[in-house]
């Protein structure tokens, strides 16, 4: 499995990791003995599932946290990096995966933040050099939070390019953007490569590892589990070495289960002419949208981030309410002037993008969690009391049934990684047995592992009835599961298709706003 | 005739004079106070304790002014006495991560408590006024010069500090890492900022002030000490700050509108004016809020503008 392929150039190595021990409160490893090295000129990825220890070492390489035990080489030297000051003198550049970008200022003042203020006059020609050498058009006058999501990556890339790093730390930097801003990142980082520019590569998607990267290294429950040349090394190869077993393929129904030929049977829901103000200012306002959504089939919108999905999913759950009853409807009722619990009586259930603070109180248990969107059903609460007992059977029953690695039901929702938190939301809401489940980027974030998961207990609950709107940007979840597909582009909706109807390129095409240059499929082809 | 118009004119420009006199020196201690609350607040701290720390100001000030006989010295006390209460406030908040609202209430009560306890002893000394400013030449011209040149050195000096504090915080490096750590201060720690050591200055900024607008009061509004003096200003403050949309020429604005109301009304009231006088006392408030909610009733803008980690704890660790 371990080959040598020196494609970047020989020497000594520009970072090297030896024995790195990461201990957090309550004993967890989260870095046991980590060795890792990167050549100049080098790809290198960082695999490994959520909680595997990934974005601990990236911390501690970035300076944002200590190492309890071992020693970081530097170009050959010992160093300490003691804070990221340090580590961007030391010429270490970081792109987050939360953008570490302030929204209300533009992007020069962004640049400035990260730059130690010598160049003062000339940052806006400095900024408009890089980002022409690079391929990365950005105005330095606008604001941030007027920036589309693959935008804003520039700007971080930018920023850090300024800084003329030797490393270049890239954490999970494609999950929000469309295939054709994916493309543009890959040439921009090959050039840097041939550069010398070394870059720590942080992703969950194979493919693009396979695609991109010199090396692998791969990380499991803070060990390093192996390291590969992830080129000549199958997909299937990396998954099975990330999680420790086999991933299990989707078994994907083809042709789609469609039950209703015609479509004739009402749809469980209707979006007819929905307009609404956006929620936040750096979002669109919603534009006739209309939609159809019936029982025994997943519909997925597509759509870069701020296209309006947060508002979608707040006028569908019911946070927000819907200028006329009528826009929405959940089995022929309308329901658009309905709060949140009424929609739910009514069999609705929602996932929201947020699993801190929207999806989940971080400072309740499990279990508490658990009755907080389920307290209707399984007798939870009897006369205005809870049921503590049945509370944290329901938690220890979830935490069972979706494989949520949890210190049982009494644990805060905080203290769960991502993906085990959102197995844990998602099967709270399937256990209450929804008509409708709406669920808004299910598995960003979360490893192949719990991805799967995840899809599998999503597809379940279509094959035994229920109908879904999945609101993902991850192109490749939404054609995995989904059986229609529809684009979401500053706030308007295109015409859904059946998925095996368009492309791949088709989708990335409308997600740039041209709804109407894609051929529209024959009206009867499916069948 | 002619001597009459004459008189008259000075009458009446004597009396616009000490009319507006008045509105300064109602709007200082205000425009002061929520200046230094601007700074905390767009450094993304939320200090309730203004009113306390501008009391702390108020009896420091007066205390070291009738025990020096200097002025200066008084309000160099209040200013010391603010920030040592910005202190307190920073040590628990920023240091050990209290809760900011929690802590900001008791400030307020422990700067009531404490400045009763102090002054006890302050009640009903006199005290001569901080004199007015006099310009030769300019503060002897015919009514301008009284008017623009005849207040009090402190009605400058917050008009100034307006001035400093936009400029400051709109043009150069250290107000953009204020307004960076105030608006995202993981993204600032990232950076490489010292989102304690922004804060913590911030915080002390803002107590320095609020010790000086206390000092205002016992020294040139009402040159006494009185248990409680500054009957809520300090509340007015925090809400000038909000509603002037984290600008600081609206607070100025915000602070002389209130002021000048409140001197209107009460002349009104001395008038006999065919109203009663609760709805007169109401007057400042209802035109400052209607004034201030008008210029800021694009709420996009008003978002853009506010802090958007205000209040919120930091863990550097995370």
């Amino acid at each position: 499995m371990d080959q040598s392929r020196p494609a970047p150039a020989p020497g000594p190595h520009r970072l090297a990791l030896e024995g790195i021990v990461k201990r957090f409160a309550g004993a967890v490893l989260a870095n046991d003995h980590i060795d890792l090295a990167l050549r100049p000129g080098e790809i290198h990825a960082l695999l490994g599932e959520n909680g595997a220890g990934k974005s601990t070492l990236v911390k501690i390489i970035y300076g944002v946290l200590h190492a309890d035990e071992g020693r970081v080489l530097w170009e050959g030297q010992p160093v300490t990096i003691s804070s990221p000051a340090r580590a961007r003198a030391l010429g270490i550049g970081m792109v987050f995966q939360h953008f570490s970008l302030f929204e209300s200022l533009t992007v020069t003042e962004n640049v400035q933040l990260a730059l130690d203020g010598r160049q003062g006059e000339n940052l806006a020609q400095a900024i408009d050099e890089v980002a022409g050498r690079y391929g990365l058009a950005l105005d330095p006058k606008q604001r941030i939070c007027d920036l589309s999501v693959g935008e804003r990556q520039r700007v971080e890339i930018v920023r850090c390019l300024l800084q003329n790093p030797r490393l270049l730390i890239m954490d999970e930097p494609t999950s929000v953007l469309t295939p054709s801003e994916v493309e543009s990142l890959f040439v921009t980082l090959r050039r840097l490569a041939g550069e010398g520019v070394s870059i720590l590569y942080i992703s969950h998607k194979l493919d693009e590892i396979r695609a991109l990267c010199h090396r692998a290294t791969i990380l499991r429950a803070g060990r390093v589990v192996g390291a590969c040349d992830p080129a000549t090394t199958s997909t299937r190869d990396l998954a099975r070495l990330m999680i420790g077993e086999d991933p299990g393929a989707l078994e994907r129904r083809d042709p789609p289960v469609w039950p209703h030929a015609a479509g004739d049977e009402a749809p469980r829901l209707e979006l007819e002419r929905l307009s609404m103000d956006a929620e936040s200012p750096f979002a669109p306002p919603l534009t006739d949208v209309s939609l159809k959504v019936r029982s025994g089939e997943i519909v997925g919108i597509a759509g870069v981030a701020g296209n309006g999905q947060g508002t979608l999913l707040a006028a569908l759950s019911g946070e927000h309410r819907a200028p006329r009853p009528e826009a929405v409807r959940v089995d022929g009722v309308a329901v658009g002037h309905l709060g949140p619990a009424a929609r739910r009586d009514l069999g609705l259930a929602v996932v929201p993008e947020e699993r801190l603070g929207r999806g989940a109180v971080p400072e309740l248990s499990l279990a508490e969690n658990a009755l907080l969107s389920s307290y209707r059903s399984g007798a939870l609460v009897r006369r205005g009391l809870i049921d503590r007992t049945r509370a944290h059977g329901l938690a220890r029953t979830i935490i069972e049934r979706f494989g949520v690695r949890a210190g049982g039901s009494r644990a805060a929702a905080g203290s769960l990684s991502g993906g085990n938190l959102q197995k844990f939301i998602i099967g709270r809401e399937l256990l209450q047995k929804p008509r409708l489940l709406i669920a808004s980027q299910p598995t960003w974030g979360v490893d192949a592992g719990a991805a799967a998961a995840i899809h599998r207990a999503l597809l379940e609950l279509r094959n035994q009835g229920g109908a879904l709107l999945i609101i993902s940007q991850d192109l490749d979840e939404l054609f995995a599961i989904a059986d229609r597909i529809a684009v979401l582009c500053a706030g308007r909706l295109s015409a859904t298709r059946p998925v095996h109807e368009v492309s791949l390129e088709q989708v990335g095409l409308m997600m740039g706003g041209l709804f109407d240059d894609v051929p529209t499929p024959a009206p009867e082809a499916r069948s | 005739m002619e001597p009459t118009l004459a008189s008259s004119l000075a009458e009446a420009g004597a009396a616009a004079t000490a009319l507006i006199g008045a509105m300064a020196r109602a709007a200082t201690p205000l425009a002061l106070a929520a200046t230094g609350e601007l700074v905390t607040e767009k450094a993304g701290v939320l200090n309730l304790g203004v009113e306390g720390m501008m009391l702390m100001g108020a009896v420091s000030a007066f205390a070291v002014t009738v025990a020096t006989g200097s002025p200066v010295l008084g309000l160099g006390a209040a200013i010391g006495a603010g920030m040592l209460m910005g202190l307190v406030f920073a040590g628990l908040t920023l240091s050990l991560r209290t809760n900011q609202v929690a802590t900001g209430l008791a400030l307020t009560l422990f700067g009531v408590g404490l400045s009763a306890f102090v002054g006890r002893d302050f009640v009903g000394t006199p005290l001569t006024a901080l004199p007015g400013l006099s310009i030769p030449g300019l503060s002897d011209l015919p009514v301008l010069g009284p008017l623009l040149f005849g207040h009090d050195p402190l009605v400058y000096l917050s008009v100034a500090l307006i001035a400093l504090v936009s400029w400051f915080l709109g043009r150069t490096r250290g107000g953009l890492i204020v307004r960076a750590v105030g608006e995202n201060h993981d993204a600032a720690h990232s950076l490489g900022h010292d989102v304690l050591l922004v804060r913590y200055g911030a915080v002390l900024f803002g107590g320095a002030l609020c010790g000086l607008a206390g000092a205002y009061l016992s020294l040139v509004y009402t040159p006494m000490w009185v248990e409680n003096m500054t009957a809520g200003r300090g509340w007015i403050a925090l809400a000038l700050v909000v509603f002037a949309t984290w600008k600081p020429w609206r607070v100025l604005l915000g602070a002389w509108l209130f002021g000048g109301v409140t001197i209107l009304q009460l002349h009104a009231q001395g008038l006999g004016v065919q109203i009663p006088s609760q709805f007169l006392s109401m007057l400042p408030y209802l035109a400052t809020i209607l004034v201030l909610v008008l210029i800021s009733r694009d709420a996009m803008r008003v978002r853009l503008s506010a802090p958007a980690c205000l209040g919120k704890a930091f863990h550097p660790e995370h």
